[in-house]
């Protein structure tokens, strides 16, 4: 039987406000007999870790960087929304909320996104005090900006930097939380695995990266907020580390996966440039507020383009296709990221895309520039101007830049009801690990706003609903499900250290990116997917059998750790293609070349597939079992999704 | 292009490090310098050998993982740049590169080129911080702050914490470092209600972790990838010196 | 009262002490300089012998003397712990370290420089003040010392010479980093001023230096 969702009755606007009533509350003597573990400290973890700790909670936070101020989440350059109407164009919850839901077209739940729109007044509230310096007006007050899929402005930004400034807010409210004591910080610790003693949550499996000790750490509940899966494709605009195995190993231990497929082609990234290439540096969204974005007119002129024969600054206006402005005249450059995305690749597809490898488009800021100067544009976007001139040895203000695109941000994530719980009691996910808000693709400016709402504002009241029903009697690592899972990560480890074979974890993440990329990508088909499927199974088998590893798992090795995160990658990949295998239709990020309308759009079936698809792991090497958790739309009309 | 390169290598905390040599080949210009390091990684593991140990994570310049002493600077020879953001074009084919890690007491080394900058974040448990609790704040616009001081306390605040500053300073000192965050919150009307403990606090943290004392030279200020400015120390100084003569702790 | 210790072993402590010390002893160059002045006075030597009388037998400079002592105890003593503490933070050294190519050589070396000055400083005392104070010094036609001859008897000897000009360049490098820095420890700062801080600096050092090193260069060679 599916676990129910949990979304409290009543209408809409009133959901999350009596559901705060209604939760049972810890008493405050007895919040400091409870122990949290939260796994992972950026935007979300940050937040959690530091709001239960100022609550009274006993936390325990763990990250596998060397300070959680490393987080990717300080990687988020564009901005986060909120509904402010700061700017008194109309914005307001409900608008954000309608946003959102059109923007993942509409395969999120009403009632988390509602909430979600509710609380982003307060996630800037509650930056600004912590000393988050916004940008501003003149006037002193809090400066604004528009983002993809939004015709208001209501994006609040710190330049091209707000991840990052967002991140030291939450590092900084964590900072004093571990001053006082409140919360014990493991750094350079990576979870490996999930302790569930008598069907809950009860504690987590670490190995301390530096010294390789496997640690058993247990506590009352256990929130994830470890990150999306994006590097299941090798390349992607994540950093390096970022990685699935929190949550898959959650997932193994009984944590429904939802909607993996959901995957996020983000629109302007600085293109590939060879075999060698680590990984994606994404280009902010908002640079499309005044990039316009470019293709040659004929496939004639993008070969001499491509051939270096022809500047693109000296094509002429007349032979330039602004693709997106001409066909999508309402939004034109602002399009959410997956009509953009796909947009870009079918004009490469065309034969006119430009760069070396025909693999780029152009983002233009001539008629900026030539209407405000390049002072002006220097002041709004001069870090990401000079961080694209960096890799690609081309002055933006002189050319256009080349942009395409790449895997962004993962949607889909551990299965949560309304008070962010997982399919295990105890346990918690939120963040990018979660799948809760975003439906089917996420709007620009909302992952920041989503983690720290997790964080902040949302588990620190519902945890309290499970801690109260949860004796206060302190827990310890005398079950034998420790040493269970403990003697399951050694024996992993062993297994890995054991197999010398021939090819590194890095050959094998490799060739699975490349599988994914090829098959699960931007577009995909039924046929491609099973194929993908059955490559992705032999690979796995090979990586089991082929493995080049060398060093002592007794200290800092880091290709072990990257062996781990290729394995656990191995498994969450064919889920992925299952899960899109599965969807047959087209929506937000996922699409599928089967199903689409005569012009290309994304065509979704909500008569079939207006469903969570949330697998459930039985053993390794056997099916996942698919539950569905049916969508129900009350306060918006589905529509199919139109920026023209 | 070909390369040598002499690498710092150390097993651990405890054990000595030495440099040793190793060849690459077919570097192309467009790589980053991390991206070459991948490369001889890969062929160390190849052959059965650790591969070299060095943080690293977004490979976007911004979270500050990246540390790597190039050729006798931070971040390698260019300016205002993260060891990420360096690429191999800014070398030649036949050049001999020094990679070594950051060099301070503070800073001891976890292997090879990693090292633990965990006294940082201590100094920010210091007091880098303002203490509000979640929830109960004011709307963000209920104080106005003028552009110019939330500008100033923004360029304070792009500090990624990678410890360039220690690495590159003569004294191995973290003035800088702790100076972008008191100026921060100095130039903030948030900051305002704690700024004498605060600085008080993170200094006496910073002298405990064994940083040295700042003579002025300049070096942190420019191998800063970020670019924070000297006058940042000034506003610490000058917050410090003003800290301890009028604030009622008797510390 | 831990709180002035507290304050004053603190590292930026330190630097405010090695700051202040140092403006006094700039000031203390300049009054220095402006009485040494007397000495291209083509009278013989009456007007320096007669200021030199005053400044080494007057109950107020006497005092002032003692301040003097202090800061320049102060600075050294600072000056020196500041350096053996700040190389102890490096640790291990670099293998290869380019730092000349993000700070100036003279910044980085202030110690040294300070102690090349302080061997002068040391010498000179020993030279004139010495003698002066302990020693039994002929006196002028007005019945006062005769520093005056001291200095025409020193400035006459090439490897005094030679050393006092040295000493004024060692000197010239220590100010040239040393004013503005001091400028920068004690938190003034401001993008209005500093530019001038800056220059005042240089002009201050070079004036300075130059004024101390004509001395011994115009005995030398025109007396």
């Amino acid at each position: 039987m599916f676990p129910e969702s949990k979304i409290p009755e009543g209408p809409l606007a009133e959901k999350w406000d009596k559901h705060k009533f209604n939760v049972k509350l810890v008493n405050p003597a007895n919040k400091r007999k409870y122990d949290v573990i939260v796994v992972g400290t950026g935007l979300a973890g940050g937040a959690a870790a530091a709001s239960l700790a100022e609550l009274g909670y006993n936390v325990k936070a763990f990250t596998f960087h060397d300070s959680p101020r490393r987080a990717h989440s300080i990687a988020a350059q564009g901005g986060i929304n909120a509904a402010k109407n700061y700017q008194n164009d109309g914005d307001s919850v409900f608008r954000l909320f309608y946003d959102t839901i059109k923007g993942g077209d509409y395969r999120a739940r009403e009632a988390n996104v509602y909430r979600l729109a509710q609380v982003s007044v307060n996630i800037i509230d509650q930056c600004v005090a912590q000393g988050v310096p916004f940008a501003r007006e003149y006037g002193g007050l809090l400066a604004n900006r528009s983002f993809g899929g939004a015709q208001v402005s209501r994006t609040f930004y710190a330049r091209g930097q707000t991840g990052q400034q967002l991140l030291l807010g939450a590092y900084s409210a964590l900072s004093r939380q571990i001053a006082y004591g409140k919360v014990k910080m493991y750094t350079r610790s990576e979870m490996l695995d999930l302790v569930v003693v008598d069907g809950q949550a009860r504690g987590i499996i670490t190995r301390n990266l530096i010294t390789g000790e496997i640690e058993q750490h247990a506590a009352h509940a256990v929130v994830l907020a470890t990150g999306g899966y994006g590097n299941v494709f090798y390349l992607s605009t994540n950093a390096m580390y970022c990685n699935a195995t929190a949550a898959w190993r959650a997932h193994k231990r009984g944590a429904y996966f939802a909607n993996p497929c959901f995957t996020q082609i983000h629109p302007t990234c600085i293109p590939v440039s060879g075999d060698y290439q680590s990984k994606l540096t994404l280009m902010s969204e908002s640079l499309r507020n005044d990039g316009r974005v470019w293709v040659p007119k004929t496939v004639e002129m993008a070969e001499r383009v491509r051939k270096g024969e022809i500047k693109p600054q000296d094509i002429a206006e007349d032979d330039r296709d602004y693709f997106l402005e001409r066909k999508y005249p309402a939004f034109g450059n602002l399009v959410p990221r997956d009509v953009a995305s796909r947009n870009a690749k079918q004009m490469c597809d065309e034969g006119r895309g430009v760069g070396s490898t025909g693999l780029a488009v152009y983002l233009d800021f001539a008629d900026i520039i030539k209407r405000t100067g390049a002072e002006a544009v220097s002041q709004k976007y001069g870090n990401l101007f000079a961080m694209y001139e960096k890799i690609t040895d081309e002055d933006p203000y002189k050319q256009p830049m080349r942009i395409y695109p790449a895997v962004h941000y993962t949607m889909g994530g551990l299965w949560v009801d309304y008070n962010l719980q997982t399919t295990v009691p105890g346990l918690y996910a939120t963040g990018e690990c979660n799948f809760s808000d975003h439906g089917a693709n996420r709007l620009g400016a909302s992952a920041l706003m989503q983690g720290l709402a997790d964080g902040y504002f949302v588990i620190p009241y519902t945890i309290g609903d499970y801690l109260a029903s949860t004796p206060p009697k302190p827990v310890t690592t005398e079950h034998p499900a420790f040493k269970q899972a403990e003697a399951d990560v050694r024996g992993r480890i062993g297994k890995l250290m054991s197999i010398n074979g021939t090819r590194t974890p890095d050959d094998f993440h490799k060739h699975l990116g490349h599988l994914m990329w090829e098959y699960c990508g931007m577009a995909r088909n039924a046929e491609g997917l099973k194929h993908a499927k059955a490559e992705i199974q032999k690979l796995r088998k090979e990586f089991w059998s082929d493995l080049k590893l060398s060093g002592t798992d007794g200290e800092l090795n880091q290709a072990l750790e990257k062996a781990g995160r290729v394995a656990d990658f191995l498994e969450l990949g064919e889920l992925m293609v299952d899960d899109a295998l599965d969807r047959n239709e087209s929506c937000g990020g996922h699409f599928r070349e089967e199903y689409a309308t005569e012009d290309g759009e994304a065509k979704r079936n909500d008569d079939e597939y207006a469903y969570v698809a949330a697998w459930q792991y039985v053993a390794d090497n056997q099916p996942e079992i698919l539950n569905k958790e049916q969508l129900t739309f009350e306060n918006v009309k589905l529509t199919q999704r139109s920026y023209k | 292009m070909n390369l040598t390169l002499k690498v710092w290598r150390q097993k651990n905390r405890n054990t000595e490090g030495k440099i040793v040599d190793y060849q690459v080949k077919d570097i192309s210009p467009e790589m980053s310098f991390l991206e070459m390091l991948d490369v001889l990684n890969e062929d160390l593991l190849r052959q059965g050998d650790e591969p070299v140990a060095f943080d690293h994570d977004c490979r976007e310049g911004i979270c500050g993982s990246c540390n790597l002493f190039i050729n006798g600077r931070a971040h390698g020879p260019e300016s205002g740049t993260t060891t990420c953001q360096l690429h191999m074009r800014k070398f030649s084919d036949g050049d001999t590169i020094v990679i070594e890690p950051w060099r301070a007491n503070a800073f001891p080394v976890n292997k090879d080129l990693s090292v633990d900058r965990s006294a940082f974040d201590r100094i920010i448990q210091a007091g880098g911080y303002v203490s509000v609790n979640t929830g109960g704040t004011p709307d963000g616009n209920e104080i106005p702050i003028p552009k110019e001081i939330a500008d100033r306390a923004f360029e304070a605040a792009t500090c990624i914490g990678c410890g360039a500053c220690v690495a590159s300073c003569k004294n191995a000192s973290a003035m800088l470092f702790v100076s972008a965050k008191v100026s921060q919150l100095a130039l903030l009307p948030q900051g305002h209600v704690e700024r004498k403990t605060r600085v008080e606090n993170m200094v006496a943290q910073m002298d405990k972790e064994g940083f040295g004392a700042c003579t002025n030279i300049g070096s942190c200020a420019a191998e800063c990838p970020v670019g924070i400015s000297l006058e940042n120390i000034a506003i610490l100084n000058r917050e410090f010196l003003a800290a301890k003569a009028t604030s009622n702790n008797l510390v | 009262m831990s709180w002035i210790s507290n304050t004053f072993s603190s590292s930026i402590g330190r630097k405010i002490v090695m700051a202040a010390t140092g403006l006094f002893l700039c000031s203390f160059l300049v009054v220095h300089l402006v009485g040494n002045l007397q000495l291209f006075k083509n009278d013989g030597g009456l007007a320096f012998n007669a200021y030199s009388e005053f400044m080494s037998h007057n109950t107020i400079i006497r005092i002032l003397e003692i301040g003097l002592v202090a800061g320049f105890g102060l600075h050294i003593f600072e000056g020196l712990l500041l350096a053996s503490k700040n190389k102890a933070a490096r640790g291990s050294s670099y293998v290869s370290n380019h730092i000349e190519q993000n700070s100036p050589w003279h910044s980085r070396n202030m110690a040294v420089l300070g102690s090349l000055v302080l061997f002068f400083l040391i010498v000179h005392l020993y030279n004139f003040f010495g003698t002066l104070r302990f020693g039994e010094p002929l006196k002028d036609a007005q019945g006062n010392e005769n520093a005056y001859a001291l200095v025409v008897d020193a400035f006459h000897n090439i490897f005094y010479v030679a050393l006092y000009v040295l000493a004024q360049f060692a000197l010239l490098y220590h100010l040239l980093h040393g004013f503005q820095s001091a400028f920068q420890t004690l938190g003034l700062n401001h993008r209005k001023y500093t530019p001038l801080i800056k220059l005042v600096g240089v002009v201050f050092s070079v004036v300075v230096c130059a004024g101390f090193a004509a001395m011994p260069i115009y005995f030398y060679f025109f007396k």
